[in-house]
């Protein structure tokens, strides 16, 4: 596929002492997707980010936003990035639309420019109601939303989200999920670190696996877990002799990648439960095997990390052993 | 230069909205100094000091300059406060994400600081005003004294945001703060002559600028340019080298803290 490259990352190395926080990565963003960094605490997401973002320098490597250098080119690429930070950065003091307002100015937009985009915006996260208000007075989620506003005012070519529903409730954060697929249906490319599964899941279109500094793995979502070996269809019959019978018949069938005997059955591994499940229904039936139980599984990405990482994401990463 | 402006512009008015949200803390703010020191300190020795060793008509008049300097030193050594804060939140990073110039954060805060100060020394003068001290040298002493003051500032604003930017908590920030507030009064001619301090003592307060500050500013008070003018000379050198100290060590801290 021919697609714009957004964000070029070649190499890319950040050291501190003599820790090594990120370790040789490289990978392509496409202009209009949603891309994920998706690892557990301290897997070197967040220091990926803000070497995007310019406000880390790489030891050694580089990475290009829209064709701008991130440490030589770092004005032209802070014009054309939005910045939603991981921490709450909110001024308490301030109200919703002072944030917005000092942003405006430290993106040289005038007066009259400012007003108009900050009211659009305050309308797009359903803040107008309280955009007057200091932001202490604000929840969690609407401090959320302010975040997002504030990393949106440049109107940027592409906007990064640090960690964007940590902590939140479940409906803010299908709030926030709803405003960055908006996002993208307007054209706008969207990198995102998280460490929550079921986010990168079903947010993200391509998604980088990194731990330890490394890229582990890059795809889409569907791409991960196929690549695991697809769904597994488990048949329990009733009759065990059977399973000879119904293996050799189900073998090389269409939609149909493996199948291999267990002591009461069979595990088929299939490229989709649609097409397959007729086929293996048909030939139980054909051969007269009574089915007792069907079971269908579908490999979720918490399967794919533990896979390429050899640990659930919820386990802390290992201390870096010293050599 | 016109974004610069806008930037800058924009940045300080963020300091200004935040204090002036903060009624109460912005009138603590203006009147501790003065309560604390100038009011209660300066009454409570009015008579236990001896007016001969302070060469002073009486004890707040000698002690005005050194609550003038003092609170130059306390607003300065916490102007990196707010940074600090900004910087554990995130918000430092957001600001910095966008296309400023890299100074524009730190100049705003220089010039926010140096702003409330200067009205915090205006409020004292006038406060001694009313105890009954007369500046020697009149309004173009005040002026004088808001030069030196500011000076001194820049020097320690750049200290307390060099330390802002370098420390990992912020309960490190304020125990360093604490344990450097006191002794440099302590250690200064602001509470009482360097003649009448053991030796030890009066030896530490020669190398302490703050010192250099006050005896440029109490002769401004007390007796007029005559006298005043050589401190004065010699105050601005001090403070043109340890500016360019302070100013030197808070650029290696902010580079090394912003990439």
């Amino acid at each position: 596929m021919d697609r714009t490259i957004a964000i070029d990352v070649s190499r890319l190395c950040k050291s501190y002492d003599s820790h090594k926080a990120v370790d040789d990565l490289s990978f392509q963003v496409y202009a209009g997707e949603i891309f994920g960094l998706l690892g557990p605490n301290g897997a070197g997401k967040s220091t990926t980010l803000r070497t995007l973002i310019t406000l880390l320098h790489p030891t050694s490597g580089r990475a290009t936003i829209m064709g701008y250098d991130s440490v030589r080119e770092a004005d032209q690429v802070r014009t054309v990035i939005g910045y939603v930070p991981q921490e709450r950065a909110i001024d308490r003091f301030l109200t919703g639309r002072e944030h917005l307002q000092l942003l405006g100015a430290l993106y040289h937009l005038t007066k009259e420019e400012a007003a108009k985009r900050i009211g659009e915006l305050l309308k797009l996260v359903e803040l107008e109601a309280h955009a007057d208000r200091p932001a202490k007075t604000y929840s969690g989620g609407m401090k959320r939303k302010l975040d997002i506003a504030c990393g949106l005012l440049p109107d940027p070519k592409i906007l990064f989200l640090d960690e964007p529903t940590l902590g939140l409730d479940v409906q803010s954060r299908l709030r926030i999920w709803e405003y960055v697929r908006m996002l993208k249906a307007r054209g706008m490319t969207v990198v995102m670190t998280t460490n929550y599964l079921d986010e990168a899941d079903r947010l993200c279109d391509r998604l980088a696996i990194i731990d330890g500094g490394k890229i582990k793995t890059l795809g889409s979502p569907a791409e991960l877990k196929i690549a695991l070996g697809g769904d597994i269809v488990a048949l329990t019959l009733k009759e065990a002799n059977r399973i000879p019978l119904l293996e050799s018949d189900l073998i090389d069938r269409p939609a149909i990648k493996t199948v291999k005997a267990t002591a009461k059955g069979l595990d088929i591994r299939v490229e989709s439960p649609e097409k397959a499940l007729p086929t293996i229904l048909e030939s139980a039936n054909r051969l007269g095997c009574d089915i007792e139980f069907i079971q269908y599984n579908r490999p979720r990405l918490d399967d794919v990390f533990i896979a390429h990482t050899g640990r659930a994401i919820t386990e802390s990463a290992p201390e870096v052993e010293s050599e | 230069m016109a974004h610069y402006w806008q930037e800058i512009n924009a940045l300080t008015m963020r300091w200004v909205r935040r204090l002036s949200r903060e009624k109460f803390s912005m009138l603590f703010t203006l009147v501790q100094p003065m309560l604390f020191w100038l009011i209660f300190f300066g009454n409570l020795f009015q008579r236990a000091a001896d007016t001969q060793v302070m060469q002073a008509p009486n004890y707040i008049s000698f002690l005005a300059a050194g609550v003038v300097v003092m609170t130059v030193l306390n607003n300065g050594l916490a102007g990196g406060v707010d940074l600090l804060f900004d910087k554990e939140n995130g918000f430092l990073e957001r600001l910095m994400s966008t296309p400023i110039h890299r100074t524009s954060v730190i100049l705003s805060r220089f010039i926010f600081v140096m702003a409330i100060t200067s009205m915090q020394v205006l409020v004292i003068l006038g406060v001694s005003y009313l105890f009954g001290v007369y500046p020697a040298t009149g309004i173009l002493g005040v002026a004088t004294i808001l030069f030196i003051g500011m000076m001194f500032g820049v020097g320690l604003t750049a200290i307390s945001m060099a330390m802002a930017f370098s420390v990992k908590s912020h309960g490190d920030f304020f125990s360093v703060l604490g344990f450097l507030s006191l002794p440099m009064i302590f250690l200064s001619s602001a509470l009482v002559p360097l003649t009448a301090m053991p030796g030890w003592m009066s030896f530490l307060a020669q190398f302490n600028p703050m010192t250099w500050a006050i005896d440029a500013v109490r002769p401004l008070i007390l007796s007029g340019w005559a006298e005043a003018l050589p401190h004065v000379g010699m105050v601005v050198l001090v403070m043109l080298v340890f500016d360019a100290l302070c100013l030197y060590g808070g650029a290696k801290a902010f580079r090394r803290a912003m990439g």
